[in-house]
């Protein structure tokens, strides 16, 4: 089990979003304010990382004709607890975020999880990789969150923090947010649909960029190094 | 009666269209596009789910789930539902109708984990909508859904000859595209009904 390894590849090599492609829905239609953004982004953490305890736990018991079945209803059920926890305790983030929190059902990180790792490693492996994965999830959310909210409305940590009587962190999706500048300034389709798409391809883009040139630079450093051999 | 439908239909198709608005069912939006033809069988089978998933889990929400008192269990029931209605659909069209069953091939499996089914049955109760809104909301929603993957195909298939930057090659490209018709789509949000 090498958790260093796992850690980069969930935040950048394995990222869900930006390397794997999956769980695009919720990351273009929830990120207009950090509030959102944080509370999908742990809810899909606590979510993931439970999923895969479960299903690396029972993947010896499990059929392999009913597996997809099966990993359907443990995802289910923990979205239906951490769905109704949050109308109990944070009723403001789940009116936020509305049909999207049930939706995590048929978010393909969690079932793409299960299939891809969970099946295969130790209950622990699969709890690491539950919260790395996880936090790559929230990392990107929280990267097209700033992004929107500065851009569309000119303003940091909306929903999630107050500054009129000092800083402070709300629950309640109450705060205000840091202006950065006024709002009437803002490019306004930053917060609509247009922005979600625009801004998640720009990422996946820039990541790309960043990816091959890495790729690039160890190539030249492995043929130089054959040429000092030589 | 009627002006209720009109409304709920417009608001599907146009308005408040999954995909351009919602951001429902952006997996296979952008998975299935690649080719006009693809596109629309895809469309075709999403239109035939989501309405028969919203008859079916309506009857299921308003005469099991709400009188025994289950009404938070309906994220799980639905999804099963939904798994166990695709893959009926599947055994039924594979016998009764093969040539629609060949059609639509591999992509009806795919669409159980299409958030558009889960989400217009979920939004059909959040909205408290009778059975007739319900079913019309589930079709119109799926023709809205495949309004939004033919149009992005034919799109996808001009980028495809376009001289883009290396690194937008694949899904950022597609997205940049989807962006620009959304915002051509939200040229409608402005519209009033009745």
């Amino acid at each position: 089990m090498n958790i260093k390894k796992q850690f980069k590849e969930g935040l950048i090599t394995n990222n869900p979003v930006l390397v794997q492609l999956i769980g695009m829905c919720a990351t273009m239609a929830i990120t207009t304010t950090l509030f959102n953004g944080v509370g999908m982004g742990i809810s899909v953490l606590i979510i993931l990382t439970c999923c895969n305890v479960v299903v690396s736990a029972i993947r010896k018991i499990i059929p392999g004709e009913i597996r997809l079945a099966i990993f359907v209803v443990v995802i289910a059920g923990f979205v239906t607890i951490v769905d109704l926890l949050l109308q109990a305790y944070i009723p403001a983030l789940s009116e936020a975020l509305g049909v999207f929190i049930p939706l995590i059902v048929v978010n393909c990180i969690i079932i793409g999880r299960a299939e891809a790792f969970c099946q295969k490693n130790t209950v622990g492996a699969s709890f690491f990789d539950g919260i790395f994965q996880g936090l790559g999830y929230t990392m990107v959310l929280v990267i097209m969150c700033v992004v929107r909210e500065f851009i569309g409305s000119g303003r940091f940590g909306g929903g999630l923090i107050d500054i009129t009587n000092g800083l402070r962190f709300t629950l309640d999706g109450t705060g205000a947010g840091i202006q950065l500048f006024p709002s009437e300034y803002g490019a306004g389709i930053m917060n609509l649909p247009f922005g979600g798409f625009i801004t998640l391809g720009l990422l996946i883009a820039a990541m790309q960029y960043a990816l091959k040139r890495s790729a690039k630079k160890r190539e030249e450093k492995e043929t130089a190094a054959k040429e000092v051999e030589e | 009666m009627l002006t209720n439908i009109i409304s709920i239909s417009l608001g599907a198709i146009l308005i408040n269209n999954f995909i351009f608005s919602q951001f429902l069912g952006i997996c296979p939006f952008l998975g299935c596009s690649s080719k006009v033809d693809t596109a629309a069988g895809m469309g075709l089978a999403v239109v035939f789910v989501m309405g028969l998933a919203s008859a079916i889990c309506w009857v299921i929400d308003v005469y099991i789930l709400v009188p025994l008192g289950l009404a938070f269990l309906e994220t799980l029931a639905f999804i099963l539902v939904i798994a166990s209605l695709v893959q009926f659909v599947e055994m039924f069209l594979k016998k009764m109708v093969p040539s629609l069953y060949s059609a639509l091939g591999i992509y009806l499996p795919l669409i159980t984990t299409n958030c558009a089914v889960l989400g217009v049955v979920l939004l059909n109760v959040q909205n408290n909508y009778n059975f007739i809104e319900s079913v019309v909301y589930g079709i119109t929603g799926g023709l809205g859904f495949m309004l939004a993957i033919v149009l992005f195909a034919s799109v996808r298939e001009r980028v495809d000859f376009a001289d883009y930057p290396e690194c937008f090659e694949g899904f950022p490209i597609c997205l940049v595209s989807a962006a620009l018709l959304a915002l051509a789509f939200m040229g409608f949000s402005g519209m009033k009904i009745f």
